[in-house]
């Protein structure tokens, strides 16, 4: 008997320490098929039906609108936000229905034109700066719910000033050119061969999501190379969004489908935690996404990567030499002063609190740009509902010098069984500045 | 959603539990990227000097976190870890750093000449009427410790903090750029002389006493302060 219950307890302590992370997806997945599906999920209800404004609501948060309509402390959608890029500065317009400063004299019509072809109420062809080249993908019905959406709220009298574009981009000849070039327009058409989950989550993913204005590498002309999500340094930040089809950076084909969605609508899980501008589009967008449409696009990301295989990350050495060893010594040493506390000696962290650096495929990116940022400018992930009272992690640009980040940053994509390229002190100069 | 919530929670504290690095589950672990720079004494770093935060007036510490977060007031390196904070969250570190009772680290010794004691204690306990100065004490309390809920003190700052901030809101310069209020209106008025001598004094005092309380102020001065300190410094 005694014995009995002993082994039961082991046989629970196993299942905790191993297998509870994958529990508790489990257990939550079912708690979201139970739920009654909230009216606001979209795909399986008639959208008809449902108060379009509500929509609406719902599917501007998920198109994050706001965050590139709203200055920051400013007023919601009255715009005014600068956005740097390689091309110079955009200034987002007000998108308030106030009539002289806003788009009040719109109809749905104008504003269809607007996000579903990049033109203006006036015919003006509009900057890609604003990714009408993803919401061409939306729905007639899902803009007409945005619309009336954005028709409801209060109008605020707010004239923003004009772009500050560098010429020879200033020039809306050169922008019909671009387009002929570059924007496919076109609502997305759904493969039958996938589940309905799946076609929803691309729906999601390739056109209000907008995920590839970022996760991609763009041309010298500002044009994406594809729709493939394949990564590349944001314009204009000093950040690098990783391939989200590539297992060699934020592929997901290996993870389970409640943790990608648990990433992106708390932030943070036991292997990844959205930092920067992720963290940004996660408090002000991901979050608030129906528990249909993110374990949706959770589906589509996974399968992007399910079927890659492919080389071991950017390895340029396969065995450590001794010369080798004692330069990232150096760097251990630091690491053991300053980072240990949180991350570990293990370089395990504290799962949901401090996360992992052995086998964080962010920390073992061939870019070493973001984690060079994380140890300069510290950060906290976003508070979300999910992770509301967040850990934070100091920076260290005031108190070590270029060639420490250097050695410490080498030390942490070269410990526990991590391998990717050393970094120098140069590229940590590179690191910093360079966004707002 | 509420049990969406909760559910993940209970996972994201399990997981945590699990693994056995117990990390405390407290504010002071979680301010951590503060207290990197922010201690009991201020400091001098290499960019910027940072001021101690311990036990300021709570709804002082939550407008001044908005602040940095949302541009009303400028440095990176805040501005980085704040941008994706919820209020709900800044109010609670200003509650936690309100609340923090460090030692204070003794009086800066700055050598003054007489004249200079003379304008400093004027400024302080009398100001200029006539140029619509009211005296700093009036609004910084008798005691010179703040006045709850919205209003710092002024000792146990260092002279150079203060006069970077005096600096700040006269030159229209980076740090407190888009604050127009009511103390942004008195700095603008001190003359040079006098950033100097009430910047040394106030350096040169050691603290003792409480903040004071809110019904202190008189009806007028809260007026003038209102959008400072009733809009946002009242929310609590
Ligand atoms: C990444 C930033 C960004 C996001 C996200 C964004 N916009 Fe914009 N938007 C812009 C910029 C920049 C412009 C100006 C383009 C130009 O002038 O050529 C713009 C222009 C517009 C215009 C045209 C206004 C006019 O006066 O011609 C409308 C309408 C609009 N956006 C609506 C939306 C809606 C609806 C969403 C969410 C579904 C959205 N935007 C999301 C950046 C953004
Ligand atoms: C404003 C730019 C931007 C947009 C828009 C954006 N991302 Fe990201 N994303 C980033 C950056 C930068 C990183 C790298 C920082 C990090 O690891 O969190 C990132 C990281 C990620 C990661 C990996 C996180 C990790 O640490 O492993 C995933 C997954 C991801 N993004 C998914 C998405 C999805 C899905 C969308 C669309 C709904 C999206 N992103 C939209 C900028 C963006
Ligand atoms: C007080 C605890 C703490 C200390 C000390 C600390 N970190 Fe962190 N670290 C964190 C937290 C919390 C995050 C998540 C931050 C975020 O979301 O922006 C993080 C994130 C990171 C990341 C990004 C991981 C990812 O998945 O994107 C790297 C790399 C990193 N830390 C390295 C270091 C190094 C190197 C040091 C020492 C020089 C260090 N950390 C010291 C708490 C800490
Ligand atoms: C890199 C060092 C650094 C870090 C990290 C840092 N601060 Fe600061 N903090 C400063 C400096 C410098 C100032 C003064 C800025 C100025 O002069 O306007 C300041 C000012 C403040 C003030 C205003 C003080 C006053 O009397 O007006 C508060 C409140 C504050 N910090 C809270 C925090 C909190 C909370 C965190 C963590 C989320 C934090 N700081 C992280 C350096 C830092
Ligand atoms: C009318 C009321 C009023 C008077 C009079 C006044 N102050 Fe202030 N002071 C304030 C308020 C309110 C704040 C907080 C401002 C904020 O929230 O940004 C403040 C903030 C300050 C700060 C910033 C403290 C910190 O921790 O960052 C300094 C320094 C200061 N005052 C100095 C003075 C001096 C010196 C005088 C006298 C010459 C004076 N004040 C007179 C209301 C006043």
């Amino acid at each position: 008997m005694r014995h009995g219950v002993m082994i039961f307890s082991v046989i629970i302590s196993y299942w905790r320490n191993i297998t509870l992370p994958w529990i508790c997806g489990i257990l939550l997945a079912s708690v979201l098929l139970a739920m009654p599906g909230k009216v606001m999920a979209g795909a399986a209800e008639d959208p008809g039906v449902v108060d379009a404004v509500d929509y609406g609501a719902y599917l501007a948060r998920v198109g994050n609108c706001m965050g590139c309509h709203t200055t920051k402390g400013g007023q919601p959608f009255a715009g005014g936000r600068r956005l740097s890029t390689s091309f110079g500065v955009f200034i987002t317009p007000n998108i308030t229905p106030d009539k002289e400063t806003g788009i009040g004299l719109w109809n749905q019509q104008d504003f269809w034109q607007a996000l579903h072809q990049g033109k203006s109420r006036d015919g003006r062809l509009l900057y890609p700066a604003f990714p009408y080249t993803e919401y061409t993908k939306v729905t007639r019905q899902d803009a007409d719910a945005i619309f009336a959406y954005l028709q409801s709220l209060p109008p605020v009298s707010q004239a923003n000033p004009a772009h500050d574009i560098f010429f020879p981009y200033n020039s809306r000849a050169l922008l019909a050119v671009w387009r002929t070039l570059y924007f496919k327009e076109g609502v997305y058409e759904p493969d039958q061969s996938k589940s309905t989950a799946w076609n929803r989550g691309a729906y999601l993913v390739q056109g209000l999501g907008h995920c590839n204005a970022c996760h991609t590498t763009r041309n010298m002309l500002g044009a994406s190379q594809d729709n493939a999500l394949a990564g590349g340094q944001i314009m204009g930040m000093n950040w690098y969004a990783p391939s989200l089809s590539s297992h060699l950076e934020a592929g997901s084909g290996d993870w389970e489908i409640e943790e990608i969605a648990a990433l992106l609508t708390t932030g943070i899980t036991e292997r990844a935690v959205a930092s920067g501008p992720m963290a940004t589009v996660v408090r002000q967008s991901l979050q608030y996404l129906s528990q249909e449409d993110v374990l949706a696009m959770s589906t589509y990301l996974k399968s992007l990567t399910e079927n890659d295989t492919g080389n071991a990350p950017g390895v340029h050495f396969s065995v450590i030499s001794g010369s080798l060893r004692r330069h990232l010594e150096l760097g251990g040493k630091i690491y053991r002063e300053y980072c240990q506390e949180c991350h570990g000696a293990d370089g395990k962290g504290a799962p949901g609190i401090y996360p992992a650096l052995a086998g964080n495929r962010g920390v073992v990116m061939d870019s070493p740009l973001n984690v060079i940022r994380s140890v300069l400018n510290g950060g906290y992930p976003a508070t979300t509902a999910g992770n509301p009272r967040p850990y934070g992690m100091p920076p260290f640009q005031q108190i070590l010098r270029n060639e420490e980040v250097a050695l410490v940053v080498s030390y942490i994509r070269n410990a526990w069984g991590n391998r990717a390229s050393l970094v120098r002190a140069l590229d940590v100069d590179q690191g910093k500045g360079g966004d707002d | 959603m509420i049990r969406f919530i909760i559910l993940m929670l209970f996972c994201i504290t399990n997981v945590a539990n699990a693994n056995g690095n117990a990390v405390p589950d407290t504010m002071a672990e979680r301010v951590k990227a503060c207290t990197i720079c922010h201690n009991a004494e201020g400091k001098a770093g290499r960019d910027a000097y940072y001021p101690r935060i311990a036990g300021k007036p709570q709804g002082y510490i939550f407008n001044q976190l908005r602040n940095f977060r949302d541009g009303r007031r400028y440095y990176h390196a805040m501005a980085i870890l704040l941008e994706n904070m919820s209020d709900e969250y800044l109010r609670e570190m200003a509650q936690y750093f309100s609340s923090l009772q460090l030692p204070y680290p003794h009086p800066e010794q700055i050598q003054m000449l007489p004249e200079e004691i003379e304008l400093a204690r004027h400024l302080v306990y009398s100001g200029y009427p006539e140029r619509n100065i009211p005296a700093c004490s009036a609004c910084h309390g008798d005691i010179l410790m703040g006045v709850e809920p919205a209003i710092p003190g002024l000792v146990g700052l260092s002279r150079a903090y203060i006069t970077a901030q005096l600096g700040g809101w006269r030159n229209g310069g980076i740090m407190r750029i888009q604050t127009s209020d009511c103390m942004s209106e008195i700095a603008n008025q001190l003359t040079e002389n006098e950033v100097n001598a009430v910047a040394k004094w106030l350096a040169n005092q050691s603290v003792s006493g409480k903040p004071g309380s809110f019904n202190e102020l008189s009806p007028e001065l809260v007026d003038r302060c209102s959008q400072t300190i009733l809009e946002h410094g009242g929310a609590e």
